[in-house]
């Protein structure tokens, strides 16, 4: 198989990002380019994530592609008990590209070794979801201008949050990242990031509150501090309130500073900052929606 | 005093020295010794200096390649091979741990596609002491204490 896949946020180069980022720019400015006329992409959703779906297929739509696929596996022949390997099999016999959602880790993986079309994979379990990363990145540069000398701050559910854990790794290939990471400790980030950061060379700080420093901070990313995450009730009600958002904590904050999250959010960025204009995760999902048209253009070279 | 053989010579092949007495049908299973036409004879449970019970295989007429040998590390990584000729022996070898290992392990992550899906195994060897297998799948790492040998 030599096709080229996006399944893990590695997969790609430095350059390779910053050819996304040029490409999702260029479709940003004149969304409908027709470069997937005559095309079929499949949408092989086999856990339901309305949101990630309806970004690709609103990419898909904008580049004049044809929509095959399911919303979730209950209308699949997985019900009848046929495997992931035989899914792709048939579906890359139909399709120039598969876009796919798995809640098992290593599916995607596996999938573009089976497939004969390029295969995105658009989340498997907890593992990875690359294209939240590089729309992330093409959010920061947007609103940064650059992807160098950022300080991130990462805040929240650090240790089982795979997009902070994705953005880290891309964000290390550019040049002085500052990292800060707030969370509890129960949800800090693992320590095989600091040790990649510190093999890097590269800066981390790591905090339990972060009213007293968000000044300093160019992204806030926020992301859930989910409740059964913790072991005792007792010490999620300690910190929920810690990481909540509000406008009043923005005053403060430097210009150029603008609030990422991966959405949904529930609590953690409070309503009152929705009309602050640092307040920038609408646009980020919208955001998403040229990303992936890059990411399509890129991966079938229609670009 | 006269040095008995617990398992008979054998003319020419491979003799595995050093086996931990509880790997022995691991090794025989990875190295497919149970379909193997030519003559296998083992022993288990023997006297050894330096561990606690082991296991020997002799196979005649096999010379096995490193890469094939080196698949049975994670199970016996102190097993020690000897080429014969004419009853001589005319080569040693060390099993060593390689840098990729297929089919051999099982990913410890329950939620990776490999224990729900009849797929082979593959992992990166990122440690070798103490031994830590990165899965190809699910990026998980696996470490020594978690193994278990398919």
């Amino acid at each position: 198989m030599n096709a080229k896949n996006l399944i893990s946020i590695t997969d790609f180069s430095k350059e390779e990002y910053l050819r996304i980022m040029d490409l999702a720019a260029d479709f940003e400015a004149n969304p409908d380019q027709r470069l997937l006329d005559g095309k079929v992409v499949a949408t092989l959703f086999f856990e339901p994530s309305t949101r990630t779906r309806l970004s690709f297929e609103t990419a898909i739509n904008r580049l004049g592609g044809e929509i095959i696929g399911f919303t979730d596996s209950s209308s699949s022949s997985v019900t009848k008990g046929e495997t992931l390997h035989d899914t792709i099999k048939m579906v890359s016999n139909y399709a120039d590209l598969i876009v796919m959602r798995h809640p098992l880790e290593g599916s995607a993986r596996y999938a573009s070794e089976v497939s004969n079309v390029p295969v995105i994979n658009a989340g498997d379990g907890a593992n990875q979801h690359p294209t939240q990363t590089l729309l992330d990145l093409y959010s920061i540069v947007k609103t940064q201008g650059s992807l160098n000398d950022i300080n991130l701050f990462m805040v929240g559910d650090l240790k089982y949050g795979r997009t902070v854990h994705s953005l880290l790794m891309a964000m290390s290939h550019f040049e002085n990242p500052i990292f800060n990471f707030i969370a509890p400790p129960e949800l800090a980030m693992p320590n095989e990031y600091k040790l990649y950061l510190r093999s890097k060379g590269m800066r981390y700080f790591e905090h339990t509150e972060f009213t007293d420093i968000i000044n300093e901070a160019d992204i806030i990313y926020m992301t859930r501090v989910q409740k059964e995450r913790f072991p005792d009730p007792v010490d999620y009600e300690k910190v929920k309130n810690v990481y909540i958002l509000r406008n009043k904590m923005l005053k403060h904050t430097k210009d150029n500073m603008r609030i990422l999250h991966p959405l949904p959010r529930v609590n953690e960025i409070h309503t009152d900052v929705d009309s602050n204009p640092k307040a920038y995760y609408f646009d980020q999902a919208r955001n998403g929606v040229y990303t992936r048209m890059a990411i399509i253009a890129h991966l079938l070279n229609l670009k | 005093m006269k040095k008995q053989l617990n398992v008979s010579a054998i003319k020419q092949g491979t003799v595995i020295d050093h086996i931990p007495s509880t790997a022995l049908f691991k090794v025989i299973s990875i190295l497919k010794l149970d379909h193997c036409k030519d003559m296998v004879t083992f022993g288990n449970n023997l006297d050894s200096k330096v561990m606690d019970g082991k296991a020997i295989i002799k196979v005649e007429n096999r010379f096995f390649k490193d890469k094939e040998i080196n698949k049975i590390a994670l199970v016996a990584p102190h097993a020690k091979l000897n080429t014969i000729k004419d009853y001589e022996v005319v080569g040693k070898y060390v099993v060593e741990i390689p840098d990729e290992i297929q089919d051999i392990a099982r990913c410890f992550n329950p939620k990776c596609i490999t224990n729900h899906e009849n797929i082979d195994t593959y992992f990166e060897v990122i440690s070798k002491s103490p031994v830590a297998l990165k899965c190809r799948y699910c990026e998980k790492i696996t470490h020594q204490d978690q193994m278990e040998i398919k």
